[in-house]
């Protein structure tokens, strides 16, 4: 046995040959030969909406637990326990409790799981300025360099951030630790819950080799089955196809697909990766073609997509309108507008003039409405309409209830047509 | 058919055709122009469905008849060949093709029968009259810039053509309006306009139009319904369906009471407007005026990319005002004045402020101020 670095994830000693932890005496040793060589990691917490709930309540922590909502809703995060009974994410909530009708539904309360992102944030910005976060609960870090910084290499900075995930959040998270973006989100995946998996450059190749392609962040369904009817199912099967072959039949995917199939992935981890577009989508507890009802969502919706843009000094000049049909068809319509907003008042008449223009009878199941094209606030809701001078008022108006939500909540003032 | 026709009049005509046909065609028909050979001559016939344009020209008919070809491919070789030339064009019914022969070129294109062309239904129009095309050019050169592109406001994609109350009586008047800018510009009413509906006509019917208008003893002879209107010279027939929708009452943005007056030479005032917005950044465009006692001070101020001042001497003796405006929309009612100087009436900061030619009623420009 070749003497690999070896490092105990409970008390962060080096260790050497041993299987347990010499120090602590701890079986949780990670060896790896690159483990004091690699820098790309990505870290994504263990079921974390799950996770933050029994936390706050510890009568819910050997009881089957899932996030979600709503009798059309559909499963949004399951703990551990409901993930044993064969409960997943996205799966429809119905089917979800006839595999595990004793479980704890709840209601996510997202300005808590924000919170505890943000602190899991700040400590992950402790190890590196580069962090690139894929939503609230993962991220990929790159430690190149850190280690003079930190006198430690990344592995053991990484070990010590989940475990003080763990001791002062109450959260815990696995990582991925390889030499690329790619490698570390498989890596990461690998041996969930609290894993730790090292995918080193010596072995991508031997790694990679039987995996299927579904592998790669990005490749659903319907890219799956297109690669399908080329033959391709796993990296074997894409390593037999030349590059040129590859993007003449796929595209940019193509060029992307011949590069991962090596294990090769350029992209760098972007700390500032700027906010493209602002949206929300609701699903409706059943079917509608209701005028008024569908009405009172594109405001709710609007309203939605106006806090988070002005929440960070966003506005955007082209409103999107989303409808999925009954029969899951997807409507989609977009406006640009002659000025950059953030208010709700200008994205709720553009996505309902674009509603009125639709030609299209429902019912519907979802509706959403998007504003992208993002420009700071500065720049936004600069010039009224000649047309429209009761717009001016009404701006006002909405400032002013932003002001009062800010102070009593916000819930001290709706709308009318929001209670629709 | 057969016929043969002198390159620069087929390009004319064939120009004028093709500029109808949309780029995009989901209707293979709608990319060919319709050529009818018959007695002296041959017209072209262009439709997008929305717009029909009918071309005549002299011509050599040796045998009458019809055909369509795409448009386009037909434009570009007539342009391409020799000034000068002598185009042959000849129809083959059974082999489905045209050939164009012209010197030691030529061309076989492939065609379409006549009877897929589609046909503008012929129209009962309520009003016939004549209009002098230096009078139309004016109407809707100074009032098109103004036209908004936002489909959700579709009735605004166009100028509102229409009868309206002058100071002197009955106008010809066009109103163009995006929400941030309007135009009102006004003619002595043509005789027997009296009884023509308000019309909306579209932004692709407004430049079609212009082609029809350069020369400045022609009258042009205008025929207008509710869901229609032609213009027509002797040797070119544009007609159009109207947009379907209610303009807006434009007369409550008009700014009446705006009293604080700015008298400014526009041709100095747009070249100052336009330096000083060489540093503004891409997207607002903003550039704020700053009025005070006989002087104007343009200044853009953008974080990222710099900051600019320029001053004018003006007339302006009113309260001191500081005023902001997107520097492309003052660019373009200045652009409108080109006999006196530009006079603005302001009210404040955030209210419309009015534009005109010295104390001239018959071309008004309102503009919505932004906040800088």
């Amino acid at each position: 046995m070749t003497s690999a670095p070896g490092l105990c994830r409970e008390c962060l000693a080096r260790t050497g040959e041993a299987r347990r932890c010499p120090v602590c005496g701890s079986p949780r040793v990670l060896r790896h030969p690159e483990l004091d060589v690699l820098t790309i990691a990505h870290m994504d917490c263990d079921a974390f909406y799950a996770s933050v709930e029994k936390r706050d309540n510890p009568d819910l922590a050997d009881k089957p637990v899932i996030i979600g909502g709503g009798k059309r809703g559909v499963v949004s995060t399951a703990c551990y326990v409901a993930r044993i009974r064969g409960v997943r994410s996205a799966m429809p909530m119905f089917q979800a409790l006839k595999l595990c009708p004793d479980a704890v539904v709840i209601k996510p309360r997202m300005s808590v799981y924000a919170e505890v992102s943000k602190q899991i944030r700040a400590m992950m910005d402790e190890l590196t300025p580069v962090v690139e976060p894929l939503s609230l609960d993962e991220a990929f870090m790159d430690l190149s360099g850190t280690q003079r910084l930190h006198g430690h290499p990344p592995a053991v900075m990484l070990a010590r951030l989940v475990k003080r995930m763990k001791e002062e959040l109450g959260v815990t998270g696995s990582i991925g630790l390889s030499h690329n973006k790619f490698l570390a989100k498989v890596a990461s995946d690998l041996d969930k819950p609290r894993g730790f998996s090292v995918i080193g450059r010596a072995e991508t190749a031997e790694f990679l080799r039987d995996k299927p392609v579904r592998l790669i962040w990005g490749i659903g369904p319907a890219a799956q089955e297109s690669l399908e009817r080329a033959g391709i199912r796993s990296f074997t099967d894409l390593l037999r196809w030349d590059q040129e072959a590859l993007v003449a039949r796929f595209g940019a995917m193509g060029q992307r697909l011949w590069h991962l199939a090596r294990g090769e992935d350029h992209r760098r981890v972007s700390a500032h990766d700027p906010i493209k577009s602002i949206s929300n989508e609701t699903t409706f507890f059943e079917d509608t073609a209701s005028i008024d009802v569908l009405d009172g969502h594109i405001w709710r919706m609007a309203e939605k997509v106006a806090d988070r843009a002005k929440a960070r000094g966003l506005a955007g000049r082209v409103v999107t309108l989303k409808l999925k049909r009954a029969n899951h068809r997807i409507l989609s319509r977009q406006q640009a507008l002659r000025d950059p907003t953030q208010m709700a008042d200008r994205i709720y008449r553009t996505a309902r003039a674009l509603f009125d223009q639709l030609g299209d009878q429902g019912p519907y199941r979802l509706l959403g409405c998007g504003l992208s094209h993002l420009c700071p606030e500065a720049e936004a809701d600069v010039s009224g309409d000649l047309l429209d001078p009761q717009a001016a008022q009404r701006a006002r108006a909405e400032r002013a209830t932003d002001e009062i939500r800010r102070r009593f909540g916000s819930d001290a003032i709706i709308k009318g047509r929001g209670m629709r | 058919m057969k016929i043969s026709i002198e390159r620069g009049a087929l390009l004319k005509a064939v120009a004028q055709a093709q500029s109808v046909v949309e780029r995009r065609n989901t209707i293979p028909i709608l990319a060919n122009v319709l050529i009818e050979a018959e007695g002296d001559s041959v017209q072209f016939r262009a439709t997008d469905l929305d717009i029909e344009v009918v071309d005549k020209a002299p011509a050599m008919v040796e045998r009458a008849g019809a055909t369509t070809v795409a448009a386009t491919t037909l434009h570009e070789i007539v342009r391409k060949l020799p000034d000068g030339a002598l185009v042959t064009l000849t129809a083959d019914v059974a082999a489905g093709r045209l050939t164009v022969d012209a010197g030691r070129s030529n061309f076989s294109l492939a065609t379409l029968p006549r009877e897929d062309f589609p046909v503008m239904a012929s129209s009962e129009y309520q009003s016939n009259f004549a209009a002098n095309a230096a009078v139309l050019r004016r109407l809707f050169d100074k009032s098109k810039f103004a036209i908004s592109t936002e489909e959700t406001r579709y009735y605004l994609n166009g100028v509102y053509m229409h009868v309206s109350d002058g100071p002197d009586g009955k106008v010809l008047r066009c109103v163009a309006t995006d929400g941030h800018r309007l135009a009102r510009v006004d003619a002595d009413l043509p005789a027997g306009a009296v009884d023509m509906p308000g019309v909306i006509v579209p932004r692709k019917t407004v430049g079609e139009l212009r082609k029809l208008l350069d020369d400045d003893e022609m009258d042009i002879a205008v025929s207008v319904s509710e869901t229609k209107v032609r213009f027509a010279t002797p040797d070119i027939t544009l007609t159009s369906k109207v947009i379907d929708g209610t303009f807006p009452d434009y007369t409550r943005v008009i700014p009446q009471a705006n009293s604080r007056r700015l008298e400014v030479d526009a041709a100095e005032f747009a070249k100052a407007v336009d330096r000083v917005a060489t540093v503004s950044s891409e997207r607002s465009r903003a550039v704020k005026l700053q009025l005070e006692n006989d002087k104007l001070v343009l200044s853009v101020n953008a974080p990222d990319s710099g900051a600019a001042e320029e001053e004018l001497a003006v007339a302006y003796n009113d309260e001191r005002l500081e005023i902001g405006f997107n520097a492309k929309y003052l660019l373009e009612i200045a652009s409108q004045v080109d006999r006196e100087n530009a006079v603005f009436l302001f009210n404040s900061s955030g209210d419309p402020t009015l534009m005109r030619e010295g104390n001239d009623q018959s071309a008004v420009y309102v503009v919505m101020p932004m906040r800088v």
